[in-house]
């Protein structure tokens, strides 16, 4: 057992260390000099000089990447070509708000992915069968931003005045703030680690809400994410839905099922007790590749419902030029992305045991 | 009587012993419900996408006199007044005919899809048959290479690859596709592992034939078939990213008949005119749709071990 979890986190490095190399390298590759990206054309060979100089882009590339990766294992991502700010806080102030969408989203979407599976496989060829699969082919192929704007259309317009009516954009009802956990928690001399992390969870405001007992901004919050949430789970929704179906309707022909029916155990115990078990292999691989789709969803969809996270930053970096921003989110997000597929590999020891012995 | 039935069943009897390997999968694609609603649509497209200039009743990209911005859809026959100039999907933002950059834009996208999938293949398939005849070093090197590629949220190592190469439709486009180059890689390289060791490519070397014959004539041939489904799929998600990355400004400039520009234009126009926002928004999901669909019916009718259960 722990020989697989080390084994799992050794072959890891590799990849992490791949991610490095290819978001520096993507930022040494720019076309033209660095130096010309950050401050126009105008600039002077004195002020280039200078600029290469204080930035270490005389070196060697070989120390330059050693610096990089240095810099990265510190959580030190340098400084914002735009305005200065160091990238860390831009990262510890916008990263929540995206990670709240994907979290939502994905229970969301695993949650009536599953259920809308299930009920079609059960149901073969009925109407829910029928209705899920269209709609699963539909979702696949719906742009999320455009399933956001729509959501937003109808339940921010449409349903103005009923008790359906949702909110269209922001993260918090005008006039609701909540306090820093730190302050709350009377934290502020924490620095370093500790300190980000607790600037972190609190600027995840549902969580913030939720520890601090604050619950009428733990319910605005959660309010204003739901449209977000739906438009950016939809499509993993129509992957599991399918997913969940096939591999349960596989299931539902094996023999021991059978000998389950035969002893008399009521369905609902067959299909969740036996047939679940069985069918929830891949359906969980679904769900970690799945996070991918939910990221890059969340990044669009930020846009769409105006909300402060990792996507609207990254869209004004990058029409700004700010790559040290642009880097940092990169790195960011794909070790993110690394991270929720080694938990999703390492629950396949639970979920089968036979991958224990492999 | 008689007569007339004999030679009937005697041409379905030699139709069903000679049909071809090609004949049977055709056949079975034509038969099969998502391709057949996907090639309708696809068809649709590719209609309007020819005969763009004969359809569109204006250019893209021309503004129009006495209409007024962002005016809804007018057509006559739903009891717009007849005195107002005809316009079936209304007026946008900068006063451009909504419906003829809807069909330009169908141009536009099934280039995209394509162009983009054709690179990643041609780039994907020459790694993939390096990686897997070469072996070794070589291999282990590219193939972890993809791997790493395939660590990032393929939308995101795009939208970074634009950000050092700088926004525009072509940048876009290189993005999209160097990011799907592994998918294609691992199955070239599965193919030339799978058929590298067997007898009739030994024959095949010992005759003479180079290695690039022998990618030509017998690896690519093998991995056709995981190909073409992948490539159908492929995009489909193509068309998506474009649209995506034009929509958050990266993408075609304007005033290019882009949908996902068109509808990145107009998004804060939604409460006022859904129009600009439903339209674009829904010609892509048609698209998108229509290529996933025939990927599905391609899959099940190239190998229908490999279908879904149901």
């Amino acid at each position: 057992m722990t020989q697989f979890f080390l084994r799992r986190l050794i072959l890891l490095l590799p990849v992490l260390f791949g991610i490095t190399f290819v978001t520096f390298a993507l930022a040494r590759i720019l076309p033209g000099d660095a130096c010309y990206a950050v401050f126009g054309d105008k600039v002077t060979p004195e002020q280039c000089n200078a600029f290469r100089e204080r930035e270490g882009l005389n070196d060697p590339i070989l120390v330059q990447f050693g610096r990089y990766l240095g810099d990265v294992l510190h959580g030190n991502f340098g400084e914002s070509l735009r305005d200065g700010r160091a990238v860390t806080d831009i990262i510890l102030q916008r990263l929540p708000m995206t990670i709240e969408i994907t979290i939502g989203a994905m229970l969301f979407s695993t949650f009536f992915g599953i259920l809308l599976g299930v009920v079609s496989a059960v149901r073969r060829n009925s109407a829910v069968d029928v209705a899920t699969m269209l709609g699963a082919n539909v979702g696949v192929s719906m742009p999320v931003f455009w399933l956001g704007l729509m959501l937003a259309y109808i339940f921010a317009l449409k349903f103005k005045g009923t008790p359906l009516w949702i909110p269209p954009s922001g993260r918090l009802s005008s006039g609701i703030t909540i306090a820093p956990l730190a302050e709350t928690f009377q934290l502020e001399n924490l620095d370093g680690l500790w300190g980000a992390l607790v600037t972190l969870a609190s600027n995840a405001v549902t969580f913030n809400a939720l520890i601090s007992g604050n619950f009428d901004v733990l319910r605005d919050a959660l309010w204003h994410l739901i449209l977000p949430c739906v438009a950016v789970g939809t499509i993993p929704l129509s992957v599991i839905a399918r997913m969940t179906r096939s591999s349960l309707l596989e299931v539902l022909g094996l023999e021991y099922i059978r000998t389950a029916r035969a002893k008399g155990l009521r369905e609902r115990l067959v299909i969740f007790k036996h047939a679940m078990r069985n069918a929830m292999l891949p359906i969980v691989t679904v769900i970690g590749l799945s996070v991918g789709s939910l990221l890059s969803g969340a990044v669009l969809t930020e846009t769409v419902f105006s909300l402060p996270g990792v996507g609207t930053q990254l869209v004004t970096a990058i029409l700004s030029r700010d790559y040290a921003v642009v880097q940092a989110f990169t790195v960011i997000i794909a070790l993110i992305f690394v991270f929720v597929n080694l938990i999703v590999d390492l629950s396949y020891v639970f979920l089968d045991p036979r991958v224990r012995v492999q | 009587m008689s007569s007339s039935v004999a030679p009937l069943q005697l041409e379905s009897l030699t139709t069903t012993v000679s049909r071809s390997p090609l004949q049977s999968v055709l056949r079975r694609l034509v038969r099969h419900r998502s391709a057949q609603v996907g090639f309708f649509i696809l068809g649709f497209f590719i209609f309007i996408a020819v005969f763009a200039s004969a359809l569109a009743p204006h250019s893209p990209i021309a503004v129009l006199k006495n209409v007024k911005a962002r005016a809804a859809p007018c057509i006559h026959f739903l009891g717009c007044p007849t005195d107002q100039p005809q316009h079936f999907f209304g007026i946008d933002g900068n006063r451009r005919d909504q419906l003829s950059r809807i069909i330009y834009g169908s141009r536009l996208s099934l280039e995209i899809g394509i162009v983009t999938v054709s690179f990643a293949i041609i780039i994907g398939a020459a790694l993939g048959a390096v990686s897997g005849f070469a072996g070794g070093w070589t291999d282990n090197i590219i193939m972890r290479l993809m791997d790493v590629l395939l660590a990032f949220p393929g939308l995101l190592l795009a939208i970074a690859i634009v950000a050092v190469l700088g926004p525009g439709l072509l940048n876009a486009l290189l993005a999209i596709g160097f990011v799907s180059v592994p998918v294609y890689a691992r199955t070239v390289r599965a193919s030339v592992l799978q058929v590298k060791e067997q007898d009739f490519v030994s024959a095949s070397r010992a005759l003479g034939s180079s290695p690039l014959g022998i990618l030509m004539g017998h690896v690519l041939p093998n991995a056709l078939t995981p190909l073409i489904v992948q490539a159908t799929l492929g995009i489909a998600s193509a068309i998506l990213s474009a649209a995506a990355l034009s929509f958050l400004g990266l993408g075609a400039a304007p005033p290019t008949p882009e949908w996902g520009l068109m509808l990145g234009e107009e998004r804060n126009s939604v409460f006022n005119a859904p129009h600009l926002v439903f339209i674009p928004g829904f010609a892509i999901m048609l698209t998108v749709l229509a290529f996933n669909l025939l990927g599905d019916g391609l899959r099940d009718a190239l190998d229908p071990r490999l279908s879904n259960v149901g």
